[in-house]
């Protein structure tokens, strides 16, 4: 029987009621008294001298408070970088000036140039409308080739040949890796394209800066995954407003995917108007502007080399990357291509020797940062597309192979040749689940049955992991990382029942204030109605990391658990001291303190009573209250894994592939809540389905934006997609933080790209088509393309 | 500006707008009934989805002067009227049919119209007829256990 509340029971979300009667409160939502409307002029070619902005005629228009341009952030920061890497040969990363508003030149379609404060939206359109532009067009460099072939235009004067970063890891490695493919039995080779995509959380980003000019206190509203963060990085690089006059609010908000947790221009924007101006302003984004102002995801060229013996066994792995950053460096693009990659091409498995490349290059399109998985979705794509490769080059069942080169269940904790050490895992077990739930056993026959219907039918399996719970400070601060990734919680015990829990962690979809409370509800023994979760507001809890690399239950999780000991280790002091026993004695389950082998006992409300009414309380050695705070630093990633397998069909004639069935089989970890893991991992896949079958962010020569509506971005809808099987009974609890959890929120979208594409493939050659390989989106036209050219 | 009155879930209402405001910034702007999302600016995503005169519409592709003299139906009109959640909306609940909420709208007021037309709606159709609503979170496979549930509770209570 599933528990019905706490840890491990399916508790039914609290957060559904208002969301399911229309009461939520989403930024767009929220309207200040007195608020003037925001519209941003942004370019439209994708590079150019930006000669002259004149706003004359614009700000005489009707309802017109103020037009802002880049000279008004002259002598202010521009958007700051939060992650710096070192190229091989030592140098930092070329870091160039990321303004809040273009100055002299434009880099990107959407760039913006110009904000229009006015009493109405309408009006502010007007307004940017009549702004006058001087913009003498440059070629513009949208290939990353061409970006760096010494021939392109250049995006920034400080980054010579477009060239951010020559990265190469673990370059302690690389003669050994070299000489291994020397010698090898036999080396598989494939160049690949990881497509990019535009993260599209359904509710566009709005900023709404408000100013109490007697306090001199500034508040932002904004859709983000992280408000401390944008805090931090607006207040101190940007704006310079100390932390205690600057309050940001994140209340709910549509979902991020990555996107929401940089800080963007929009958002210093507005707080710099509505304090310049002394009165609130607000910006809604829609959707065509989201497309040209959110930073988008992936977008990355591989080769990737893999050698192997001749058993099959994996003996070194070459990589070379070339990584898109876009036109400026969004907030933590420098990290994805880099830690988030290179450190995860291990994989399940025990390959000796692995050694990547990676350059980072600017080209005059839209700033490319973390989008769900950000980094290891690249890494596995490339290692499970290319281990398929090599099972079929050398006659290996593609399940055979992986489980020839996986990392054996007794050999943890398992130190990669690429810095992270595994802490547990079981990549067998996942396997053997797999082939159970998706019932390998049967597919020849539902191969047979497709044949019948004029179907190829296919099979594609992957093994991922992941690192998340986005981790030690001290080790991503040598890393590059200008930030510290704890996460901080404070839990306050009311004196008359009930517990408010403040996290540093963000719920933007994933339904924290349900799986926070069971652990709490759990570890106090009290209902999970008597917990109340408190988020998204700097100016309401403990500074605090936020969410996003699935890390909100391993770091914000254990936080919380650190809050809650520590109120259960205060409290059995005071219920010591009401018992008259010494507290070593006092042992608390259920909600009860009770003194060992006596009939003695309190209950935690009266301890808590009496922690704020304390007339009989130790106060010589006990402060009074009921409230701690914890900061959690966890000492390592975790790391998630698991196998996935897709079918597909694939019909010859038109090159339409439909996803047939889809099953996930993950450890990871404990569980707080199934039925939301379930959804989290639901998620994912759709996403990654949709990265390998239909979304496709493209530029033309030009650099416009080809793609940059839901009538060219094809979003997966209902009937892409299929149900998915989904499992998590295999559990290897992480052995280093206290809930034994893993995370689950990215999984779905690392494990399933390369699953449908090895599934497309396999269809092909069962149909005797001679295909190795299809860059993604396999759509009707490449499908149908590579079915021709290999004929 | 000329003035448009309609019945929005069950009230009289009427406002003075501008013609080209639309029928999504009538119910946001003006009555504040802020459960109707806009999520796109091209008619696809179908967050905007109200009932008009018995017939799902997508709220930001229409005028509020178009909705003159309207019977309107919005999500904040498909709770039970103890306050309690409506059928569809607990199927939702019940079978986490949402995560970030942003789309939900939307998708329940799509359900409510398919149920309508078809009470009994295979899978299928249920997703056939999802196609102008876009959620990103789901993966839709709780938003059809949803409907497909909300569907069985109201056939058993007939």
């Amino acid at each position: 029987m599933p528990k019905d509340s706490g840890i491990g029971a399916p508790s039914k979300r609290r957060e559904d009621v208002r969301f399911l009667t229309g009461a939520g409160n989403y930024t767009d939502d929220i309207n200040v008294a007195g608020q003037k409307y925001v519209v941003f002029l942004r370019s439209s070619v994708a590079h150019g001298n930006l000669n002259k902005v004149d706003t004359a005629a614009a700000a005489a228009m009707p309802g017109v408070v103020h037009i802002f341009t880049g000279d008004d952030f002259a002598e202010i920061g521009g958007l700051p970088c939060g992650w710096q890497i070192h190229s091989r040969d030592g140098e930092p990363m070329a870091e160039p000036p990321h303004p809040v508003l273009a100055r002299g030149k434009v880099r990107h379609v959407g760039d913006p140039i110009a904000a229009v404060v006015a009493d109405s939206v309408e009006q502010a359109r007007d307004a940017a409308e009549a702004i006058e532009l001087d913009i003498e067009e440059l070629p513009a460099v949208v290939d990353m080739t061409d970006a760096i072939s010494g021939n392109a235009a250049q995006v920034h004067e400080e980054a010579p040949n477009n060239l951010c970063y020559d990265w190469g890891f673990v370059e302690e490695n690389r003669d050994a890796t070299m000489e291994a493919f020397e010698g090898a039995h036999h080396v598989t080779t494939l160049e690949l394209i990881n497509n990019r995509l535009v993260a599209n959380p359904m509710e566009p980003r709005v900023c709404i800066g408000d100013f109490n000019a007697p306090s001199g206190e500034s508040t932002l509203y904004t859709t983000s995954q992280n408000p401390h963060v944008i805090r931090l990085l607006m207040g101190a690089f940007v704006l310079g407003i100390p932390e205690h006059k600057l309050r940001v609010i994140a209340p709910d908000v549509g979902g991020g995917f990555g996107a929401k947790i940089y800080h963007y221009a929009e958002e210093a924007l507005c707080t710099f108007a509505a304090k310049t101006l002394k009165m609130p302003v607000k910006w809604t984004c829609d959707r065509s502007e989201a497309f040209i102002s959110d930073a988008q995801g992936r977008d990355h060229k591989t080769k990737i080399e893999l050698a192997l013996d001749a058993d099959g066994k994996f003996l070194a792995i070459r990589t070379e990357t070339l990584a898109n950053m876009g036109a400026y460096l969004s907030t933590f693009a420098p990290a994805v291509p880099t830690w988030l990659h290179g450190t995860l091409m291990a994989g399940t498995y025990t390959t000796p020797l692995i050694y990547c490349n990676v350059k980072a290059v600017f080209t005059n399109t839209l700033p490319v940062d973390a989008y769900r998985g950000a980094g290891r979705p690249e890494a596995t794509y490339q290692l499970e597309r290319v281990i398929d490769v090599a099972a079929r080059e050398m006659g290996i069942d593609p399940v055979e192979i992986r489980r020839r080169n996986f990392i054996p269940a007794d050999a943890y904790p398992y130190q990669t040749p690429v810095a992270v050490a595994y802490d547990t895992g079981d990549y067998h077990g996942t396997m053997d689940k797999l082939v159970e739930v998706a019932d390998f056993a049967g597919f020849s026959a539902r191969r047979e049955a497709s044949k019948a219907k004029g179907k190829l039918r296919g099979l594609g399996i992957c093994s991922y992991i992941e690192a998340c719970g986005i981790a030690p400070s001290a080790l991503v601060g040598q890393l590059g990382a200008r930030a510290g990734l704890f996460e901080s919680c404070t839990v306050r015990v009311n004196a008359a029942g009930g517990v408010v829990v403040m996290t540093g962690s963000h719920s933007h979809g994933q339904g924290h204030e349900t799986t926070f409370p069971q652990v709490v509800s759990e570890m106090l023994g009290m209902p999970e109605e008597m917990i109340e979760i408190v988020h998204g507001d700097t100016g309401r809890g403990p500074m605090g990391m936020g969410t996003y690399g699935s890390r909100s239950i391993a770091v914000g999780g254990a936080a919380m658990v650190r809050a809650t000991e520590k109120i259960i280790a205060k409290a059995t002091r005071i219920a010591a001291h009401l018992m008259e026993a010494s507290h070593e004695d006092v042992e608390f389950k259920d909600g009860m303190f009770s003194v060992a082998g006596t009939d003695k006992q309190v209950d935690f409300g009266s301890v808590a009573l009496s922690a704020y009414v304390p007339h009989n309380y130790p106060l010589e050695t006990l402060e009074p209250g009921l409230e701690e705070t914890a900061f959690y630093d966890p000492s390592n990633f975790t790391y998630p894994a698991g196998a996935y397998a897709c079918e597909v069909e694939v019909d010859e004639d038109t090159g339409v592939v439909e996803i047939a069935s889809f099953a996930a089989a993950d450890d990871f970890g404990n569980i707080i809540n199934p039925m939301i893991v379930d959804g989290q991992v639901h998620g994912g896949i759709g996403q990654g389905i949709g990265q390998a079958l239909l979304e496709n962010c493209v530029y033309d020569e030009s650099g416009q934006l080809a793609s940059g509506s839901f009538m060219d971005y094809a979003m997966p809808r209902a009937d892409d997609l299929p149900m998915y099987t989904v499992d998590h009974s295999s559990i290897t609890p992480c052995t280093h933080n206290p809930l034994g959890v893993k995370g689950c929120g990215e999984a779905g979208a690392i494990g399933s790209p390369p699953a449908v594409i090895n599934a497309v493939v396999d269809a092909l050659q069962s149909g005797g088509h001679n295909v190795t390989h299809l860059d993604m989106p396999a759509s009707p036209d490449r499908v149908w393309a590579a079915i021709q050219a290999a004929k | 500006m000329p003035t448009v009155s309609m019945t929005v879930n069950g009230k009289s209402v009427s406002g003075e707008v501008e013609g080209r405001t639309l029928l999504v910034q009538f119910l946001r702007d003006h009555l504040s009934l802020t459960g109707t999302h806009v999520g796109c600016d091209t008619g696809q995503c179908g967050a905007c989805v109200v009932n008009v005169n018995g017939d799902s519409m997508k709220s930001c592709n229409m005028l509020a002067a178009s909705a003159d003299g309207a019977e309107v139906k919005t999500i904040e009109g498909m709770a039970n009227d103890d306050g309690s959640l409506g059928v569809i909306q607990q199927a939702f609940q019940d079978n986490h049919g949402l995560q970030c909420g942003f789309c939900t709208p939307g998708m329940v007021m799509t359900a409510d119209d398919l149920l309508a037309r078809n009470p009994n709606p295979s899978e299928v159709e249920i997703r056939e007829y999802l196609e102008g609503n876009l959620c990103r979170c789901t993966g839709y496979h709780n938003i059809v256990k949803s409907i497909q549930a909300a569907s069985a509770a109201m056939t058993a209570g007939e």
